[in-house]
């Protein structure tokens, strides 16, 4: 997750309270999804950017996960695209992985 | 003039795509001391492992002119040929020639000398052992003479050094020794650090390279090139103008373009398609006959991703400087058009999500024009090496582009799901160019479709250009540009009358008329 994310997330949360926050991602690959899904919830693993040390525990998301909560149209137009060019399964068992390790932890 | 009959039946001359050309530049020791991601490392962790291993991953130039993607890039082979390549690339060398179809390999030692050349402002400084050592290997032709004879103008390695080691000059090596310098071109404004004037040297000389090669390589007198049209994306000027620019012209000049006036053109990796299409306006226009349009590479982008090649094991295969040159002409009858009626946009109020942009650039100018996806038989969009993108997490971006177009095709019900792996491959090609941020942007294929629309292998073919705004923090816009290329329907089926022919068919229309009147005078 590049930098100027990271203290974007980080300002937000800390403006707002981490129990009004919700990140939803948008990545094209698994591997980074869980990567920045990682970052959010528990600091950065690269040890690089503003949130190193800072687990702000965010709930976070995929779009690809949220399907049900937006409206067809809108999905239909801006979405169905990219359900059939990337690989959704693996993005959201990653995604499911990741949410599931830190809570249990 | 030849012309081509749109839908509508009436006649247009499109501009033609005359002559194409690649270069690349091997620069292991420019990516040492240039690449971001190395200068940005040593500020922050001089000490690091990343750093100690680094110089134990650049390749030789043996190494890198074997390099299946780059033979291509000169067009020594085609793309499809990497699809059956032992992979990875980098284990399994072919022949490595340094001259090509397209265009040719440049050792860093060489492109040294050529910077020295390019240089207007004895900002570059050459030991004279050195410089004798590449004097001869230089192509001359095309060549500017006045400022071939700058690499008789050495300077004592000592003082080299002592400039280096002031912080006056950026040091110029070859295999880790000092030969020569860029010097500082201002002692406190910050755009003429000798950081900056490296750079845009290095743009500068790429450029050159390529624009010669184009002329030799094609044939083309000099003095024939109307104007110049440079899209890469270095900022060329002072404090007072940063970006004021024309590299266009600074590269004309050294190519002997005398008769040529230009200008630079800006859009991140879309500069070159947004180049294409203004070259093209004006030669359909008539304002010009001749328009070259050009880049060349960037010394910032070398070894990008060296860290996650160095971590896996790899070769750093970041280290090739790009550049090239397009001529685009009024029409001749033979070489391929720019249809410039199919023209795609990202407009700014198109929305930036994915499907918005492949809508705007590829669905919606076919749609107008009464196309089809599955129409346009090759796509050109970004055509970044996957070797080098992959590893470090950026995907295979030119096989996810063509993804999203058949995607896009899908949705509009003009190709089966089950074909849509298929279209990956028929319709597109693997991605070979290096990752030079404008240079991979759907230019790269403009040689092999050039090659195919001439040789009717395919009937036509889209080249999109996409740019990423958000890096200059002025926009978080997205911007993308399309054309269509397609074969000449060549002289025979031109129709376009001459102004000579008009005048002639008028005379004789008049005399007909006149001896009609002389008759029926006489007759009464």
């Amino acid at each position: 997750m590049d930098m100027a994310n990271q203290a974007r997330i980080k300002e937000t949360a800390e403006k707002y309270g981490t129990d009004k926050v919700v990140v939803i991602l948008g990545g094209a690959e698994a591997e980074s999804a869980g990567l920045t899904a990682e970052t959010v919830i528990a600091g950065d693993p690269t040890y690089a950017g503003p949130l190193t040390n800072v687990a702000l525990g965010l709930p976070v998301y995929h779009i690809f996960e949220l399907k049900d909560l937006i409206d067809p149209q809108v999905y239909e137009d801006q979405i169905s695209m990219m359900e059939m060019v990337l690989n959704v399964e693996e993005i959201i068992t990653e995604m499911s992985d990741i949410r599931s390790q830190y809570q249990d932890g | 003039m030849a012309s081509e009959v749109t839908k509508g039946g009436s006649l247009v001359n499109f501009p033609v795509i005359r002559a194409t050309a690649y270069v690349l530049v091997h620069a292991p020791d420019i990516l040492m001391g240039h690449g971001t991601t190395i200068t940005m490392e040593r500020v922050k962790n001089p000490d690091s492992e990343y750093l100690k291993a680094l110089p134990g991953h650049l390749r030789s130039f043996q190494e890198a002119v074997g390099y299946l993607p780059n033979q291509v890039y000169i067009g020594n082979a085609h793309p499809r040929q990497l699809t059956d390549h032992p992979s990875p690339w980098y284990q399994h060398p072919v022949e490595p020639r340094t001259q090509g179809r397209f265009g040719q390999i440049l050792d860093q030692a060489e492109f040294y000398g050529l910077m020295k050349i390019a240089d207007s402002f004895n900002l570059v400084e050459l030991s004279a052992e050195f410089a004798a050592s590449i004097k001869d290997k230089l192509p001359t032709a095309n060549l500017s003479a006045k400022h071939f004879a700058q690499l008789d103008r050495t300077r004592d390695l000592q003082e080299i050094e002592e400039m280096v080691v002031s912080h006056q000059a950026d040091g110029l090596y070859q295999d880790g020794q000092l030969v020569g310098c860029v010097r500082e071109a201002h002692d406190t404004d910050p755009n003429l650090s000798a950081h900056v004037v490296f750079e845009n040297l290095v743009c500068k000389a790429s450029g050159v390279l390529a624009l010669v090669n184009l002329l030799e390589r094609f044939q083309i007198d000099p003095k024939e090139i109307d104007y110049i049209i440079e899209t890469s994306e270095e900022a060329i000027g002072d404090m007072n103008q940063r970006g004021g620019g024309n590299l266009a012209k600074a590269i004309g000049e050294i190519g002997n373009c005398e008769n040529a006036s230009g200008a630079d053109i800006r859009g991140f990796c879309a500069g070159p398609a947004h180049g294409i299409l203004s070259a093209a306006a004006l030669v359909r226009a008539g304002i010009f006959k001749n328009v070259v349009v050009l880049a060349g590479g960037s010394s910032a982008k070398l070894g990008m991703n060296s860290r996650d090649h160095v971590n896996k094991q790899m070769p750093v295969l970041e280290d090739m400087i790009g550049g090239y040159a397009i001529l685009i002409s009024e029409n001749d009858g033979i070489n391929p058009v720019i249809r410039t009626d199919i023209v795609g946009k990202h407009k700014i109020g198109s929305g930036s999500s994915p499907q918005a942009v492949i809508q705007a650039i590829v669905a919606d100018p076919l749609e107008r024009n009464g196309l089809k996806i599955t129409d346009v038989d090759i796509f050109a969009p970004e055509l970044q090496n996957p070797e080098i993108t992959v590893p470090a997490g950026a995907g295979d971006v030119p096989l996810a582009n063509y993804k999203m177009i058949g995607a896009m095709a899908v949705k509009r019900g003009e190709l089966d799901k089950s074909e849509l792996a298929q279209f990956t491959t028929s319709h597109g090609m693997t991605g070979f160019a290096p990752t030079q941020g404008h240079i991979p942007s759907g230019v790269p294929l403009l040689g092999v479709i050039r090659e195919e629309l001439l040789q009717g292998k395919i009937k036509r073919a889209m080249v999109i250009g996409k740019g990423s705004l958000f890096l200059g923090r002025m926009t978080d816009l997205f911007d993308g540009i399309s054309l269509i290329l397609e074969p000449n329907q060549g002289l025979s089926h031109g129709s376009e009358l001459k102004l000579e022919d008009v005048k002639e068919q008028v005379r004789l229309i008049l005399a007909e008329a006149m001896e009609q009147a002389a008759e029926s005078l006489a007759r009464r």
